[in-house]
């Protein structure tokens, strides 16, 4: 728990490379868990801006989502953020839907971070 | 944080009705180098086990909110092992340093999976090593058509093992390994006769395992063949590799598998891999069952020179051209100017 906010540590997701150092320790450029977490909710925002949720870091131990009508989640990991993000955003999270797949083709380029 | 690795492995045997599994166990158990191990049965059935850590356990589910029946905690399991646990910790049973959960013919390992995973007390103490599937050679074919259950259990397997095949003919085992090896690629085949002396390694190779991880990662990589996407299937089963030529970027393959996993993880059997990550010298090993993903593993060097990464899916209805397109989706995401570091 951290002594100044009093927030408990969150969630390990299998995609955290701190849940298995030992695979991630050869990386050629060190990343520090802020900097992953920084480029993950920026593929995060790319991904959602369809569903017109915005994805931000909450004291690196959860992720704050705020929808276009500001209707606002927190959650622990990337898995628990799709569903919330389907329940703020009334859509669904299907990376195997072709409209929403032509979406984030023709936005390539464009400014895709809020 | 527990290293994953180091937690006490756990082996699923499954297989349909009469199937053999009881017999495989016995001949496991007989093994020296498997003398500390738990076992827990569902069912006692005919052929009779005598192991000196032996509990039955009456199958319960315990179905989430979300309904998901892959999503499901095994009531019993939570608790049988977890009086294992304590009575260790007591030191009133035998030591042991592996669980073996022989199931009922009928039963659907992922919940067992799942329930390893996620209770909060077993998942700091427990891991899922691999599902054994055993699989009858007179019967088997015509159970994989009939029951879904049989088809489920034969998808999820890490080693299938093919029993009684003196009682039936050459052709017939033959045809019954091709159709177990389009319903799943990336399981190793295996006769019961032609198990080697050795008969631990069923058990303790796995991906965690730092001398047995090399061996089953090699039997990802010798059958991630190019499968026809239009090829025979059961039950809508199929088995497939997804491949790809440039090195993944992880944070964005970790947002598409999990979003995938999130949306279709009922229909994603078994998701396994051996990953060429951007920035990394060695491969990742990557292992899902329905919505579950394990921690990652990785091997000390490539099994060969090819440096591509390979993507098992053994999914139910679910079209591979779909899934490369929208990989190939994401992990181009990381290219846009808007998404490049500052």
């Amino acid at each position: 728990m951290c002594a100044l906010c009093g927030v408990l540590g969150g969630k390990a997701h299998w995609s955290d490379s701190a849940s298995a150092p030992a695979v991630f320790a050869g990386r050629s450029e060190p990343q520090t868990r802020t900097r992953e977490r920084q480029a993950r909710v920026r593929i995060l925002n790319a991904v959602l801006k369809h569903h017109s949720v915005v994805v931000k870091d909450w004291s690196g131990n959860a992720y704050l989502l705020t929808s276009r009508t500001g209707r606002t989640a927190i959650v622990d990991t990337v898995g628990d953020i799709w569903p919330a993000a389907e329940r703020i955003s009334g859509r669904i999270c299907d990376p195997l839907d072709e409209r929403y797949l032509s979406t984030l083709t023709n936005r390539e380029g464009s400014n895709a971070a809020p | 944080m527990t290293n994953y690795g180091e937690l006490m492995p756990v082996n699923i045997i499954t297989g349909f009705l009469g199937s053999g599994k009881t017999t495989l166990l016995q001949r496991l158990l007989r093994s020296p180098e498997l003398s500390e191990v738990a076992v827990l049965v569902n069912e006692f059935g005919e052929v009779g086990l005598d192991h000196h850590l032996l509990q039955g356990v009456a199958e319960s589910t315990l179905l989430l909110e979300n309904g998901c029946l892959c999503c499901a905690v095994r009531g019993d399991l939570q608790k049988a092992l977890r009086n294992l646990l304590s009575q260790q910790t007591r030191g009133s049973v035998p030591h042991f340093r592996r669980v073996v959960i022989e199931t009922s013919g009928l039963a659907d390992p992922a919940p067992i999976a799942y329930t390893l995973l996620s209770e909060a007390v077993l998942r700091h103490h427990f891991r899922l090593s691999g599902i054994i599937t055993t699989i009858d050679a007179v019967n088997g074919a015509n159970q994989l058509g009939t029951f879904p259950e049989a088809v489920k259990q034969v998808s999820m397997a890490d080693r299938l093992v093919v029993t009684k095949a003196d009682l039936s003919d050459g052709p017939s085992v033959a045809a019954l390994r091709a159709r177990l090896r389009t319903l799943n690629v990336a399981a190793q085949i295996l006769e019961s006769t032609e198990i080697p002396g050795d008969i631990r390694h069923l058990l303790t190779d796995d991906i965690y395992d730092a001398a047995g991880k090399f061996r089953e990662a090699s039997h990802w990589k010798a059958e991630a063949v190019d499968e026809p996407a239009d090829h025979e299937h059961t039950a809508g089963v199929q088995s497939f590799a997804v491949i790809f030529d440039r090195p993944l970027d992880w944070s964005s393959f970790g947002v598409w598998a999990s979003m995938l996993l999130h949306r279709h993880g009922a229909d994603v059997l078994r998701l396994k891999g051996i990953l060429n990550v951007a920035g990394l010298p060695t491969p990742v090993l990557i292992n899902g069952v329905q919505h579950i993903v394990h921690p990652p593993s990785h091997l000390e060097r490539w099994p060969d020179a090819d440096r591509r990464s390979r993507l098992i899916f053994i999914v139910r209805g679910l079209q591979r051209s779909r899934i490369e397109r929208s990989l190939a989706i994401f992990s181009d995401l990381v290219n846009q100017p808007a998404l490049l570091p500052a």
